[in-house]
């Protein structure tokens, strides 16, 4: 036992000296850097609050490249995101987060609205955000919390959204995405064309939702409407009765053993349809992506009920002012100047200005993306891994078709609270 | 709060070995006390500060009201109220929190049984058949193995072992003994209890191979003399002088699994409620009031369960 408590003192001691020795390496270093600090006290640093969807290091560094402004990423997840910025407003300056998030954050007063004409490219901006249609012409649906509901404020320090547009936005829009049911065509074996197929008796034990009551909510609306039990006034603002009737019939497949299992993370969606555990679920685009570059087939499948769609956009923290709210209004500027919006395009995910987006993509990445064309050469990842062979076809073809055929928008209820609750009696059930 | 008191008392003598109560009394004649209460006030400090205060504000929190955006600190009872919704109004069925409950106790008392079934005898293998320390040491730091990777990638591990086309179901399938894969093994009960038996038997391990290590060998020798059987020493000699390590064991594991919701969403497919489950879903709904009270339930659950066990085995006195 002495002999033991000998060496690890000396391991200690050792450590000891280790991290001594580092943090003097620490200290002389930061002397060292400190130096140029100093003189460049004007360094723009805005301190960037977002889930991972628009982070990206290209993004940033090509930021610090063109404008001088270096973005600190703060990553965390969506529901982490509103409640840093209800209980630490000043812990960030630009924040990234969802439209149907403003319901919660707005009303905190912890925001402040951008001005629009400050805003370059604020005219080229998609009128799925202002106006509720497709470039095309196409209506979309508006049940939830869809983005044109929520874009403007009635006035500066407003806490009311106006019904019709100011000079006071919300959010500047700048990534959206239309998501549907992911599947394993190879496994299926057949053509699924309806939200109503997750709870087909067909694929017991092997359908899964996702367990975030918000967006779990919706998807399980589309399947009880698809299979006819039910017509929403509005999936994304139900009564009580609307929340039960819909948690009873989820439940009753629950018991029934239809869902293998319910997935929270990202991760945990690519796994479960990658080894097979699933075959039909809810997905988000680069789930899917993901999958399918582990070389396992992956459907994002097109449902004739439409889409579930979402988007997310900036404003600031109430905290800042001054020069550092210029950078903020320069960063958001750049940020819908082409580079990360073409970034994001190949991603699978939509740019907010699409004209500045195509000038920064090579045409046959255009036309495959955003027109639903068959690919002309292999289709690469921003980080240039292969994503598509020559010849495919992006699933939902074009933006047209998809954007145009959202159904519904993620949503905060009038009814959360009750919402969550009964979320809560579905998992114990 | 009085437990930390009564330990602090219980320990004070034993703090002061008696030489060094000399030294203290002639250089400058504090009372012996008050040394205890020096010695063991940091402690005490940083269990206040970060322990106790937190607490308490938890309490206070699970009374207030709240709104979609923020917290009204107007006393109301809704957080509790809504937690037993349906408790009465819906018997003979049982409501969410108590189905929660009972669930979360199951799983607790078969994860408990097991892990102190196995954990006990790795600790009895270590210590008394086990000659060498080095040996002990040595087979102890294997025994931490499953702590060399993290959580998230241990859990994920399991799928493709138990998954649908793991390892074992294609072994399985293969070799005959059954024509379709076994839907159970993942994402169900028994895989739960297994990922936590296999992170936690550790923490049984641990306390009760050091209460048997410091048995006085001489004592065995004795049973053994006196014509006891094996198993009469075990039961007899083994087992009553080992029960602080079984005791502090099972309080490790309890007040884990009974928190776990991590562990239990993952390997229960999120199929599976748990408390801390509830407590996370309310505080990602900005429930904060609502999350409060259901940690208070889960923290005077957790409390009543330890001060059961503590009254089978006094470990104060033990220690």
């Amino acid at each position: 036992m002495t002999e033991t408590t000998r060496t690890k003192g000396v391991s200690r001691r050792t450590l000891l000296k280790g991290t001594a020795g580092l943090a003097g390496l620490a200290a002389g270093s930061g002397a060292i850097t400190g130096f140029p600090y100093v003189k460049s006290a004007e360094t723009k640093v805005l301190r960037y609050l977002g889930t991972a969807v628009n982070e990206g290091d290209d993004i940033s560094k090509q930021c610090l490249k063109d404008t001088g402004i270096k973005i600190e990423y703060i990553t965390a997840t969506t529901d982490d995101v509103t409640k840093r910025v209800m209980t630490q407003p000043n812990s960030f300056d630009v924040l990234d987060t969802e439209y149907f998030s403003l319901k919660k954050i707005v009303p905190s007063g912890n925001i402040l609205a951008l001005d629009a004409r400050k805003i370059k490219e604020f005219d080229n901006i998609t009128p799925v955000f202002t106006k509720g249609e497709t470039p095309g012409g196409k209506k979309i649906g508006g049940q939830g919390t869809a983005p044109w509901k929520v874009l403007y404020l009635e006035g500066k320090d407003s806490k009311k959204f106006a019904t019709s547009a100011t000079e006071f936005v919300t959010l500047i829009p700048t990534v959206y995405n239309a998501d549907t049911l992911g599947i394993r065509p190879d496994l299926i074996k057949r053509p699924i064309s309806s939200w109503s197929e997750l709870l087909n008796p067909e694929f017991k034990g092997k359908a899964s939702i996702l367990n975030i009551p918000s967006i779990g909510i919706m998807d399980a609306a589309m399947v009880v409407e698809a299979t006819g039990k039910y017509k929403y006034a509005d999936k994304g603002n139900m009564t009580k009765e609307e929340i039960d009737l819909t948690m009873k019939v989820m439940t009753e497949a629950k018991k029934a053993g239809q869902f293998r299992a319910f997935w929270k993370d990202f991760n945990e969606s690519v796994n479960l349809m990658a080894s097979g555990e699933t075959v039909i679920q809810s997905m988000w685009s680069p789930a899917v992506t993901k999958v399918r570059s582990m070389g396992i087939a992956c459907t994002f499948q097109p449902l004739k009920e439409g889409y579930r769609s979402w988007a997310s956009g900036f404003c600031v923290s109430k905290g800042v002012s001054g020069a550092k709210l210029e950078w903020a209004y320069e960063f958001v500027n750049w940020f819908l100047s082409g580079y990360a919006g073409a970034y994001l395009n190949r991603q699978g995910y939509y740019s907010a200005v699409l004209s500045t987006a195509k000038a920064h993509m090579e045409p046959y990445e255009w036309a495959y993306w955003m027109e639903g064309k068959p690919a002309e050469k292999d289709i690469k990842a921003p980080d240039g891994s292969l994503l598509e062979k020559a010849g495919s076809v992006r699933d939902g073809g074009s933006y047209e078709d998809r954007m145009g055929g959202v159904a519904c928008w993620n949503a905060v209820m009038d009814e959360n609270d009750y919402m969550v609750r009964k979320w809560n009696e579905f998992i114990a059930a | 709060m009085d437990t930390s008191e009564d330990i602090l008392q219980q320990a004070s003598p034993g703090l002061i070995p008696g030489s060094g109560t000399a030294r203290a009394a002639k250089v400058t004649r504090l009372s012996p006390s008050f040394i205890s209460w020096l010695q063991a006030g940091p402690m005490m400090l940083v269990f206040l500060a970060f322990f106790l205060i937190p607490l308490v504000f938890v309490v206070i929190v699970s009374f207030w009201d709240y709104n979609e955006y923020q917290l009204l600190p107007a006393f109301s009872g809704r957080g509790y109220t809504d937690t037993f919704e349906g408790c009465i109004a819906q018997l003979p069925d049982l409501c969410t929190i108590a189905k929660t409950y009972l669930k979360t106790l199951k799983l607790c008392f078969l994860v408990w049984v097991i892990t102190l079934f196995i954990g006990f005898w790795v600790a009895y293998f270590l210590a008394f058949h086990v000659k060498s320390k080095t040996w002990q040491m040595g087979l102890s730091l294997l025994c931490t193995i499953p702590f060399w990777t993290s959580n998230v990638i241990r859990m994920i591990a399991w799928i493709p072992l138990l998954g649908r086309n793991g390892l074992v179901n294609s072994g399985l399938v293969k070799s005959g003994l059954i024509n379709h894969p076994l839907e159970w093994l993942l994402f169900s009960e028994f895989s739960v209890v297994l990922a936590l038996v296999h992170l936690f038997t550790f923490f049984m391990v641990v306390p009760i191979f050091n209460s048997m290590i410091r048995i006085d060998k001489s004592l065995i020798e004795a049973a053994y003399d006196a014509g006891a059987t094996g198993f009469q020493t075990l039961v007899n000699v083994i087992i009553p002088l080992a029960k602080p390590g079984i005791v502090i064991g099972s309080i490790f594991v309890i007040t884990i699994v009974m928190g776990d919701f991590i562990t239990i969403g993952v390997m229960g497919g999120q199929q599976i409620a748990a408390a801390g489950k509830i407590i996370e879903t309310r505080v990602n709904a900005l429930q904060f009031p609502a999350a409060a009270a259901n940690a208070v339930i889960l923290l005077i659950i957790t409390f009543l369960i330890i001060t059961m066990m503590s009254r089978i085995v006094d470990i104060k006195k033990e220690l």
